[in-house]
């Protein structure tokens, strides 16, 4: 039974893992790409870390809870990458399907205008 | 002296737990040692934070925590729906989304939030820190969703972390 449960919290988290990595391909444009990473893979390892858990907490060698951290540190790396790569990709006027801001190019144009005086 | 001695209680009971965690032994021998670790790293590193992180509802931040991961949930269902049903509900859109939150803990709170959470991405933030600019996968009315960010996100954080003196 326990068994059952595991299998399929691995297959869902192989699942959606899998449909990140495939939104990665099939979205439109660079900004639209960034959303399958962050987010159906946050569930994809979170569902495969509770499996983690749970087979090697019944093993009887006590309980093991250092997923945890995986799960921790994923969740705040994930964010802080996406929105790096988004501010790059905004700033080097990557091509976008969706009109860029106009409050980046302002201050872009002032940066730029810094750096050359 | 005891802010000579202990700068940043905050920090220190999180490395102490993240030792704990991985090491994966819960002796008293490791956590001695994880306090211990606990104590000096925020003392040593003392010029790196300069602010004492101050959480004015720290049971409000659990409850903030649980919304999260079950928006989490529900965002992971509706992008992956969204990537598998094709770019044909996609419409993508880039929203300003005013901040009335100062502090930078509560902010990069904020954003790596809208980055869990459904269809939203944050992109930028003006080098000002009152605006942060949001690309969302599925925009259907951008006022309604700054609005949504700033009740559902903005608010329990200025809860939180700048509660009205």
């Amino acid at each position: 039974m326990l068994e059952l449960a595991i299998s399929a919290l691995i297959i869902v988290g192989a699942a959606f893992t899998f449909i990140g990595s495939l939104g990665l391909a099939r979205l439109g444009d660079f900004y639209t790409r960034l959303h399958g990473p962050t987010k159906a893979t946050t569930l994809g390892v979170g569902a495969l870390l509770i499996a983690s858990v749970t087979f090697f907490s019944t093993r009887g060698e006590g309980i093991s809870l250092h997923e945890v951290l995986v799960t921790v540190f994923l969740f705040i790396t994930a964010p802080v990458s996406a929105h790096l790569l988004a501010k790059t990709a905004l700033h080097l006027r990557v091509h976008s399907i969706a009109p860029t801001p106009a409050q980046v190019e302002v201050a872009d144009g002032a940066q730029a205008g810094e750096t050359s005086r | 002296m005891l802010s000579r001695l202990l700068p940043h209680p905050l920090l220190t009971v999180t490395l102490t737990l993240t030792w704990m965690l991985l090491v994966n032994s819960f002796t008293a021998g490791q956590a001695l040692l994880g306090v211990l670790l606990g104590w000096a790293i925020p003392v040593f590193t003392r010029r790196f934070w300069p602010d004492r992180v101050r959480i004015a509802r720290p049971w409000w931040l659990v409850f903030f925590l649980v919304k999260v991961l079950w928006d989490i949930l529900i965002a992971n269902v509706t992008v992956a729906a969204l990537i598998l049903g094709g770019q044909r509900f996609a419409r993508p859109a880039f929203v300003a989304v005013p901040l009335e939150l100062r502090t930078e803990l509560a902010i990069s709170i904020l954003a790596n939030t809208v980055s869990l959470t459904p269809g939203t991405v944050s992109a930028w933030l003006s080098p000002d820190r009152r605006t942060l600019i949001v690309h969302g996968l599925r925009v259907t009315d951008p006022d309604a969703l700054a609005h949504e960010i700033k009740t559902r996100y903005e608010r329990p954080l200025r809860d939180i972390f700048e509660p009205p003196c």
